[in-house]
């Protein structure tokens, strides 16, 4: 392969343009989280530093990091220092094979708007996503705190549980585009003019639950359960070093939103999408709107019991994923030529019982004397009881 | 291209070490660990033979395949072990499992 | 040198020292780190080998999961802060001249034959995936399925195994 210095200097700029991205969406979304929970339950929300508090993630990034930096007394200090930068560093290279964009055209270049465009793709992905529970189950072990080592072991089997249905998930979209490649699974969802959501639905449910249970997020934080495990495995963390652990999570976040985007809901693909600079802002549109979607479940879930997270990952999750890439197979065994709409049609048939089965479920749920909640009163008591 | 002597040897290296920790570790996961490390070893040899072989043919890295598929049976089956053992010994040491010895 | 003979050097070393590192220190989990990190320079010379499906597969599977189950074994098995005894047999000095005549014997074979090379097409560029998939379902169809049910026997052998009696339960 002949060396060209011009290619290097063009990986070396795009890897730098998607880090930086990646890095200040962090703040971003901290701000958009904090906002979109405040509005949930009633309150304002940060308001002080900036213009609608758009500084307050700053801010807080700049109290962490001049905190003291404590280490445990018995602490394995080499692996505690390294666990951080573990739990960071296969959040960010995943993004290296998402792609943002088609063909661009840049000073007579063509210009892949993906960092690497890997034929193995999604195997990377699930790789690497596989990786990421080392980061929590070191910090976890090298405290040298119970609490953070019940938090780490605690994260691993649930990791390691929601691994299976969230790769068995991406199965089913692989069948339909024929293909391990991101950039080719887009352009095979822009042939068949419709997003894999469509007749993937159930892999997108399965996918997105499971990315809850990988970035540890409501309603499936237990690894960090305050009440429980005063806060678990990043309990003897503080300064940068929590910092890097609190912006994992939230990078791990966008990396789950950005696969979604890329596999169910067509990538960068939308209205004027051969208009190249717009590509990328589809991308983001949707990746945000996934991204409001996590928050808004962390709003409105309770948190779930360990048991019934397990209950729910090997009894519910892993079946329902292995039944959609059953009839997925088959499907695409018995007709290859019209796979997509014959799934389209039955995930159509699905969301409707789901709707049916869940609009019975809450009328007969509205009789019980547990929603026995009445309008506010005069006397200013928001919500009281029915005596 | 490397000639295929330099992945033989690595791996020769590779499995050596393996044997090496299999006798020499008390820990019973230590031996795991040690024997996870051989079937890298003749992996690495199959797939080194696969792209360089004679014929170009996917049979070593089928078999690897394999051999990755029975390294994780075996891992899933040798901790449970390790676990009833701590549940009944209170240790993992193989060395002093000697309830069968007279 | 070439930039794949830099990669292999590379990567040959962290498989070898991290190896070499896994038998030899004290701490169980420190070693099994090691381990890992060993792994992962096996999955790099896969993708010199071209065989990146491999790769990914060696990564998910022996990083992903394996190390990370034997992780959790330690911990559930070890009273952690006692990471300082002796992991090491009494075995040490008979172990080490066995392991090394075993590697003199390996390396004198592999030295002393030539094999019949003929390195594969630059296979990055085709994609392994595809024909890997073709062969294990086509000629290699019966191991497959063999190797669906040894991994079905393991999960139920594992968890009967790894299960807590109960003392008042029955049979």
């Amino acid at each position: 392969m002949p060396f060209d210095v011009t290619e290097l200097v063009i990986a070396i700029v795009k890897a730098l343009v998607v880090f930086v991205a990646l890095l200040s969406i962090v703040p971003v979304l901290i701000w958009m989280e904090r906002k979109v929970i405040a509005d949930i339950q009633i309150r304002i929300g940060p308001n002080r530093a900036g213009p609608f508090g758009l500084l307050q993630p700053l801010a807080d990034a700049i109290k962490l990091i001049f905190k003291e930096n404590i280490i445990t007394q018995g602490a394995d200090k080499v692996v505690y220092f390294f666990a951080p930068a573990v739990s960071m560093v296969p959040a960010i290279i995943t993004f290296a094979v998402v792609p943002f964009g088609d063909t661009a055209h840049i000073l007579g270049r063509k210009v892949l708007l993906q960092v690497a465009d890997v034929n193995i793709g999604i195997l990377y992905i699930l790789a690497l996503s596989s990786l990421g529970v080392y980061g929590i189950v070191l910090a976890g072990w090298s405290s040298n705190n119970k609490y953070s080592l019940l938090g780490g072991v605690r994260s691993s089997a649930q990791m390691i549980s929601y691994e299976l249905p969230l790769g068995l998930a991406l199965v089913g979209p692989v069948l339909l585009s024929g293909s391990l490649s991101l950039r080719e699974m887009i352009n095979a969802q822009g042939r068949a003019g419709v997003w894999f959501i469509v007749p993937q639905f159930l892999a997108f449910a399965v996918y997105l639950i499971s990315g809850f249970a990988e970035t540890n997020r409501a309603p499936f934080d237990l690894p960090e359960a305050e009440q429980e495990l005063t806060a678990g495995y990043h309990t003897e963390y503080s300064s940068f070093r929590f910092a890097l652990f609190y912006m994992a999570e939230y990078v791990n976040m966008v990396t789950v939103g950005a696969v979604a985007t890329t596999i169910f809901l067509g990538g960068w693909r939308g209205p004027f999408g051969n208009i190249v600079i717009l590509q990328p802002v589809w991308f983001l549109v949707k990746l945000f709107a996934i991204l409001y979607f996590f928050i808004w479940v962390r709003g409105t879930l309770p948190r779930l019991r360990y048991d019934k997270l397990m209950k729910l990952g090997w009894k519910v999750l892993l079946p329902l994923a292995l039944l959609n890439l059953m009839v997925t197979a088959t499907v695409k065994a018995l007709a290859p030529q019209s796979a997509i709409p014959i799934m389209s049609v039955l995930s159509l048939v699905l969301v409707a019982i789901g709707v049916i089965a869940l609009t019975i479920i809450s009328a007969r749920s509205t009789r019980t004397p547990a929603s026995g909640l009445r309008e506010p009163s005069a006397e200013g008591a928001f919500y009281t009881w029915e005596s | 291209m490397q000639p295929i002597n330099c992945y033989l040897g690595v791996s020769a290296i590779l499995f050596c070490i393996g044997l090496f920790g299999v006798m020499t570790r008390r820990n019973a996961v230590g031996i795991l660990m040690s024997i996870e490390l051989m079937l890298n070893a003749a992996n690495l040899n199959l797939v080194a033979f696969s792209a360089y072989g004679p014929k170009h043919g996917l049979t070593g890295q089928v078999f690897a395949v394999f051999v990755i598929t029975i390294a994780a049976a075996e891992a899933a089956v040798g901790l449970a072990i390790v676990v009833n053992l701590y549940m009944n010994a209170k240790h993992v040491n193989v060395d002093q499992v000697n309830l069968m010895k007279w | 040198m070439t930039g794949q003979g830099v990669a292999f050097a590379v990567l040959a070393a962290i498989t070898i020292i991290s190896a070499l590192l896994v038998v030899t220190i004290k701490n169980i989990v420190r070693s099994a780190l090691f381990l890992a990190l060993s792994f992962v320079g096996v999955a790099g010379l896969y993708i010199l080998l071209n065989a990146e499906f491999l790769a990914a597969v060696q990564v998910l599977i022996y990083v992903g999961a394996i190390t990370v189950l034997m992780l959790f074994a330690i911990m559930l098995t070890q009273q952690i802060m006692s990471a300082k005894i002796s992991q090491t047999t009494e075995w040490f000095w008979l172990a080490l001249p066995m392991a090394l005549a075993m590697l003199a014997t390996l390396i004198f074979f592999f030295a002393m034959r030539t094999y019949p090379v003929n390195p594969a097409p630059d296979a990055l560029a085709v994609g392994t995936t595809m024909p890997l998939a073709e062969a294990l379902l086509k000629p290699y169809l019966l191991p497959f399925e063999l190797a669906s049910f040894i991994l079905l026997a393991a999960l139920v052998g594992a968890i009967v195994i790894a299960r807590e009696e109960k003392p008042g339960a029955t049979d």
